[in-house]
């Protein structure tokens, strides 16, 4: 059986998806830390249950890409590049895992009740801490501007293999099977 | 099977190629640019937490581990008896359950952490009521009726007004009455203040959460409300402070050595029109006020290891059937207290107790 030239249509719905969402909680997080008006109450009221949502979505799409096959990069494409790319991917799986756990986390580490909306609250998942609090609210600052800039990279990257290369790179997640 | 997509590419001209390199820079800076104005970065005139707590730091100094205001103050616990009165404005299980345990903080409203007791004429008393259901209500009140400004960027500028001057190194004293001079709305707080003296106990003080907040019940009414709590014991509410820098702790421990102190929790219900978004505006004696329960305080514990010390008495942590008004004060506060709170979390181990406890 030959390889897929395109991305399962289920991956394709998660990634633009997910791509939607990250860009908006990216924007969200970065906005609602630099205000103090009433921007800052409404962006945290939309930033916890979507960060959940994206955790679970990440999860639906790990099993996705476990067991769809994915096309593979051009044959011609250089050494460094492919292994830049599958790295990101790594990265970018990684922190969009990663980055819903720690703010979960470092609300559950400061005490707070992790409430997803007026009256939803999630159980907390560490006993709290103020040391763990101020570690675990870093990180999570650091690795959003980390996935941040990773999606930037992947942007360029995948605008280069459109416009530049003009290879089938972009093409296997835009569209499906011709 | 022959297709065309596949295959090398024509090389591009040097043209096309340059255009199509700075088509995706331009894409890339796009929305690095808006993510740079949306973080603050490229909007330096936006009043930020971290503007609000560092002019505090300018005003008072970095003492690591400590609050960036209100930083002296002691820990205390007890609970919450419902008087069940609150019930039909509010569905939060705190007016409805008998005892709900609370964690709570009185404290000086200064940024310095050994400001004498005698120096300040107002006290803060921030609580923690924590639902059986896990949701939790946390109020910050003061001993002042009203705020002196409604808005954050006020508040901002008035303690830029406090900052040290750089050539001078100290306070110009002309600032302050320039700010008042120009800010008419601080009115009802400045007459309050010019009979307001520092009381010589936390025990004999009213202490009100001046911010409007929503109770909502069951039905989903919602009636604008301001809290706040009563002391039950008057006593000597008017002596005078005595001597030394420390007395409002060693008074409150030996007054709960003898005994719980109580509280009458007090919630007043706006009329229609009553001004719900402006902290420095009271609203008229005549509105009706229900007595929500009773606070009793039956502990205390020292701030540097206490309970309270990693409590962030964000006023928006509210249960369901409490919700914040649009008193900009409100979100205000929020923010800046999570920039304090990561500030001091992250010094915890500077704490001279912290560091006594290890030697």
């Amino acid at each position: 059986m030959n390889a897929p030239r395109h991305f399962a249509p289920l991956a394709r719905l998660l990634h633009w998806l997910m791509a939607l969402m990250i860009i908006a909680m990216l924007f969200i997080g970065a906005g609602m830390v630099a205000s103090v008006s009433e921007r800052h109450e409404w962006l945290l009221q939309l930033h916890k249950p979507l960060g959940i949502a994206i955790l679970l979505l990440v999860v639906v799409r790990l099993v996705v890409r476990f067991t769809t096959r994915t096309p593979p990069l051009p044959a011609d494409l250089p050494g460094w590049q492919a292994l830049t790319a599958k790295a990101s991917h790594v990265l970018l799986y990684v922190l969009m895992l990663v980055l819903p756990l720690l703010g979960w986390s470092m609300i559950s580490a400061a005490g707070d009740p992790v409430m997803l909306s007026e009256s939803l609250r999630l159980p907390s998942i560490l006993p709290a801490d103020a040391q763990t609090f101020a570690l675990l609210r870093k990180a999570h600052g650091y690795l959003a501007y980390l996935l941040f800039l990773t999606v930037l990279v992947h942007l360029a990257a995948a605008l280069f293999h459109g416009w530049v290369r003009r290879d089938e790179v972009l093409d296997s997640m835009l569209r499906g099977k011709r | 099977m022959v297709d065309p997509s596949s295959g090398p590419r024509p090389p591009l001209s040097a043209a096309s190629l340059t255009l199509r390199l700075a088509g995706i820079a331009v894409v890339v800076a796009a929305l690095a640019g808006a993510f740079a104005y949306v973080n603050g970065t490229l909007d330096p005139q936006r009043l930020t937490p971290k503007a609000l707590v560092n002019v505090l730091e300018t005003n008072n100094g970095v003492h690591a581990g400590f609050r960036r205001n209100h930083s002296k103050g002691v820990c205390v616990a007890g609970y919450f008896e419902s008087s069940g009165e609150a019930r039909a404005y509010s569905s939060a299980q705190v007016f409805n359950d008998a005892r709900t345990p609370v964690v709570g903080r009185f404290a000086l409203p200064s940024g310095n952490p050994y400001a004498p007791d005698g120096s300040v004429p107002i006290r803060s008393l921030a609580l923690r009521f924590t639902q059986a259901n896990g949701q939790q209500w946390r109020t910050g009140m003061n001993s002042m009726p009203v705020f002196p400004v409604g808005t954050p960027e006020a508040f901002y500028q008035l303690q830029q007004a406090q900052s040290p001057d750089p050539t001078t190194g100290k306070p110009n004293p002309a600032a302050v009455p320039a700010f008042f001079a120009a800010h008419p709305e601080a009115m009802p707080f400045l007459q309050w203040i010019k009979t307001a003296k520092p009381s010589a106990s936390y025990a004999t003080e009213t202490y009100n959460g001046i911010n409007a907040f929503y109770l909502v019940n069951p039905a989903g009414q919602r009636q604008a409300v301001r809290w706040g709590v009563v002391p039950m014991s008057q006593d000597a509410a008017d002596a005078a402070p005595p001597q030394g820098a420390d007395f409002l702790e060693q008074d409150l421990g030996k007054r709960l050595a003898a005994g719980p102190l109580r509280w009458r929790l007090d919630i007043t219900l706006a009329n229609p029109g009553d001004p719900v978004n402006d902290a420095s505006k009271a609203w008229p004696s005549d509105r009706k006020v229900i007595n929500a329960g009773t606070l009793v305080l039956e502990s205390t514990q020292a701030q540097d290891n206490g309970e309270c010390r990693d409590i962030n008495y964000d006023p928006l942590i509210l249960p369901s059937g409490i919700e914040g008004s649009d008193d900009p004060l409100l979100a205000a506060r929020s923010a800046a207290y999570a920039s304090s709170y990561l500030r001091r979390t992250s010094e915890v181990s500077q704490l001279p107790a912290t560091r006594e406890s290890r030697q």
